[in-house]
């Protein structure tokens, strides 16, 4: 009897399709957002997460016409992330049913916008995504981690735990923690960081990049103290299911929404 | 059910478009009326107060489009489900934006949770409350119809309800949380039903369903 730590598959859509998903049993188009949504509300998924990857406007049109059809069969909280930029992009993926925008470049290139999208919608809808890599520690030995745009190339210098803080106090919600260093690695969530980003904002942090196995996950709530653990291609590629994934967790402590 | 209709108040507090897909899903050809006209709320057979943000833009955005006192007419008259801020603003006041004054429609007050929020083992407690926690029945309720006692519900919200009466139902988060208020032909929820999967469609279905005000039963052991 406690808040539920919530369990997130997270769809990457390109011009109207999940790019990582193959080989669903049952589904003839793995590709299409829409199923791939509704057979994760059925197998009991706490909220869905779509990046939008394309490039252009045109796709996030297509992106936002996606949502929309997902908000009317799906009653379970949805974030959209990419290509978030202005106001009128937030306000679109709202009006298209997204409960929740994830702002992640636009920050950086202009922090004021958090605050504003936070005044103007509220800061339960605004997630800051942040994608971190692990930098040479600090020269008291403590590690340090930098934020990275561009897929993880481009550094910018940025702390990212002082901007987790910084971003909080401007109004975000909630924190959507990438490791670049783990992404695509199946190697584990870096639970030093999310647990140094967990403990130094008061808002919910959810754990992403890296997971490859169920103990990942575990070691996500429990070391790295998040919140919520993203993942999407363990659950794509049907290694493991939702209900798999929640009653593992269960059966270690975890509380989760069976 | 009856052809019957519903309003959802639309005051410019957030995206209703879940709100009135969930009702269509359920509602098995109920009139769905978004909309922030006085007549046509007051015409409705039912309606519900949504909300998301900010109290103060909440009075402020009611007041000016002649909403609160609306409200406060359909309180007495129908039955009117209020929802998440929707909810809060039916209560005394607020503690949120340095304190609000409310519609005064149920006896409570909104607080928040503090900056030190612990669960009973002193674990740290994040806040906004996000995510789905047990909703404990405090009472027999016909919006509680086939929905199971402590089922869970998804909550996102930094500040609580505290109502001395009229408890339905409450949720532990470092405090009390009194998640829902039942009071003659009102309901209102902190959770967002509407995005509470198959449970959450189930209260919106009972309500559509729901005519008259139930009778207060408190729970006795």
């Amino acid at each position: 009897m406690a808040l539920a730590k919530r369990i997130i598959p997270c769809l990457d859509v390109d011009k109207g399709r999940v790019v990582k998903g193959v080989n669903f049993v049952g589904i003839r188009d793995a590709g299409d957002p829409v199923e791939v949504a509704k057979r994760y509300n059925e197998q009991g998924a706490d909220e869905i997460t779509f990046l939008d990857i394309t490039a252009t406007h045109e796709g996030r049109e297509t992106t936002a016409h996606i949502v929309e059809q997902i908000a009317t069969e799906v009653f379970i909280p949805l974030t959209v992330g990419g290509g978030i930029r202005e106001i009128k992009d937030i306000r679109a993926m709202l009006n298209a049913g997204a409960d929740k925008v994830g702002i992640n470049s636009a920050a950086i290139h202009r922090p004021d916008f958090v605050k504003e999208a936070a005044d103007r919608f509220g800061s339960q809808c605004i997630v800051i995504a942040i994608d971190a890599k692990r930098v040479a520690d600090e020269a008291d030995g403590r590690p340090r981690w930098e934020i990275f745009t561009h897929g993880g190339r481009k550094p910018t210098g940025i702390n990212a735990v002082e901007w987790a803080i910084k971003m909080v106090n401007n109004g975000a919600g909630e924190v959507l923690l990438t490791s670049m260093d783990g992404d695509g690695t199946k190697a584990g969530y870096d639970l030093a960081l999310t647990r140094a980003i967990s403990d130094a904002v008061p808002v919910p942090v959810i754990a992403s990049g890296g997971v490859g196995n169920l103990d990942h996950m575990v070691e996500g709530i429990i070391e790295g103290r998040a919140d919520a653990v993203l993942a999407a291609s363990i659950f794509h590629f049907g290694e493991y299911t939702v209900p798999e994934a929640k009653a593992y967790m269960a059966a270690r402590g975890i509380e989760v929404r069976l | 059910m009856s052809k019957s209709s519903v309003a959802v108040i639309d005051y410019g507090m957030g995206n209703l478009h879940s709100v009135a897909s969930a009702l269509e899903k359920v509602g098995d050809g109920v009139k769905v009326m978004v909309t922030d006209c006085p007549e046509t709320i007051l015409s409705a057979d039912r309606v519900i107060f949504p909300g998301v943000g900010a109290i103060r833009d909440c009075m402020a955005e009611l007041k000016s489009r002649g909403l609160d006192e609306v409200i406060q007419e359909v309180a007495a008259q129908k039955p009117l489900l209020g929802i998440c801020l929707g909810m809060q603003a039916l209560l005394e006041n607020s503690e949120e934006n340095g304190g609000v004054e409310c519609l005064d429609v149920l006896p409570g007050a909104v607080k928040f949770f503090g900056s030190d929020l612990r669960d009973s083992t002193g674990g740290r407690l994040k806040v906004p409350h996000m995510g789905w926690n047990n909703v404990v029945q405090a009472i027999e309720h016909p919006l509680w119809a086939g929905i199971p006692d402590a089922s869970r519900f998804y909550f996102v919200h930094s500040y609580y309800v505290d109502a001395p009466e009229f408890v339905a139902g409450s949720c532990d988060y470092g405090v009390q949380v009194h998640a829902a208020l039942a009071c003659e032909n009102v309901f209102a929820v902190q959770f967002h039903p509407e995005k509470s999967g198959d449970m959450g469609l189930r209260l919106l279905s009972n309500f559509l369903n729901w005519d008259r005000p139930a009778a207060f039963f408190p729970v006795t052991d």
